[in-house]
């Protein structure tokens, strides 16, 4: 008897973790190939196919230790543009980033895509953590 | 065995030694309007075709020195028009163009010109920093300035569209290269901004650099 509701328990709890897991995945998925076209129409010139910038004048999207301490102001970055000098792998860029127009889920989307391509792992950056990290924009 | 080995480099020879006699036959176009003269030669009338080539220009370069339509006489060169904080196009054109002078630099039988439609904004010491990051050295690839109208004019004699202003002030422009050969006569139009046109363009490049000397039509 004991035996039977702690395998019922079990059961269930790993049908939770089990959706759980796909509907982060999921979610995830939907940002992530949405994100993918949003890159294509308001960053690829600049930042390229591949991320890799553009010589000294457009940095790369490849520093994950630069965009993981950063992560929370990134949303911030795109939304206001960026323009003082930063260095991402170790070098040193100060041509301005002008500020797209794109609304928070697209920020969402966006950041998850280059937050999870060109060797990066940040896993999903949701629009609700993208309207928190909007209000906190200096 | 050893009868087949003597047939089947005798073969290779035959077959590097025709390649070698016909050439890359492949002529590149030549673009623009032409019209025919006719003049005497040998007090006999000869026609000839004038095809329309670059028109004159006087612009500065990134090191301050006077470049003009004299300063590529015989060369063949590939032009374009940017501006060095466009956020659209040019980042792409540039990343493209980035490598035709990587292909070319070290033999530096071909030129590089970037007129910029920007040139209040885009000075002599603002052309050289944009040179300097983009990683551009030496005088294979050059950004000029030079008057506004008259760039704006010379736009028309490369065959791109002029460039204009739209609402916001920002320039909207043509992202073309058009390569140009030694009598100033346009043989190539590519989209700068499609990789594979660009890679087009060199290949055009060694074929217009293997075309034989003409006379220069006056
Ligand atoms: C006009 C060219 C341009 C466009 C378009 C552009 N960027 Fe940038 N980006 C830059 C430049 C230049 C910098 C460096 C800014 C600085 O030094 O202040 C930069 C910096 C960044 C950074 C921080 C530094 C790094 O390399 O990690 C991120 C992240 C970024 N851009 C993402 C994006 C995203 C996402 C988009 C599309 C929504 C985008 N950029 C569109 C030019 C551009």
């Amino acid at each position: 008897m004991k035996l039977k509701i702690t395998g019922a328990i079990s059961a269930v709890i790993i049908l939770f973790i089990a959706s759980c897991q796909s509907e982060e995945s999921i979610e995830f998925r939907r940002y992530y190939s949405s994100g993918a076209l949003v890159y294509q129409t308001h960053c690829q010139n600049c930042h390229g196919i591949n991320g890799e910038g553009l010589s000294a004048l457009i940095p790369p999207l490849t520093d994950s230790i630069y965009l993981k301490n950063n992560k929370t102001a990134l949303a911030c970055y795109i939304k206001l543009g960026l323009n003082r000098p930063i260095t991402i792998k170790g070098r040193t860029f100060d041509d301005a980033m002008p500020a797209a127009e794109l609304s928070p889920v697209e920020i969402a989307r966006v950041l998850t895509y280059i937050g999870n391509s060109f060797g990066n792992k940040l896993n999903t950056i949701n629009e609700q953590a993208v309207q928190a990290d909007l209000a906190k924009c200096e | 065995m050893k009868n087949l080995t003597w047939v089947g480099l005798i073969a290779i020879i035959f077959g590097t030694a025709c390649k070698f006699n016909t050439g890359d036959k492949t002529v590149l176009p030549i673009y623009g309007n032409r019209r025919p003269v006719t003049k005497m030669v040998n007090d006999k009338p000869v026609t000839d075709t004038l095809y329309q080539t670059i028109s004159k220009f006087k612009t500065i370069n990134q090191y301050g020195d006077s470049i003009s339509n004299k300063s590529l006489d015989g060369d063949i060169y590939i032009a374009d028009f940017f501006f060095t904080t466009c956020p659209s196009i040019c980042p792409v054109m540039h990343r493209n163009m980035l490598n035709v002078y990587n292909a070319f630099k070290s033999r530096g039988d071909i030129r590089i010109i970037s007129y910029t439609i920007d040139p209040k904004h885009d000075s002599v010491p603002v052309l050289k920093k944009y040179a300097d990051k983009l990683g551009v050295s030496g005088n294979t690839w050059w950004f000029l300035q030079g008057k506004k109208d008259d760039i704006y004019k010379l736009s028309e004699s490369y065959l791109v569209r002029k460039p204009q202003e739209d609402a916001k002030q920002q320039f909207i422009h043509d992202g073309s290269f058009i390569l140009v050969d030694k009598q100033k006569r346009i043989r190539g139009a590519y989209d700068g901004t499609d990789p594979k046109q660009v890679e087009q363009m060199i290949a055009d490049i060694k074929t217009l650099q293997n075309e034989p000397d003409q006379i220069i039509a006056q």
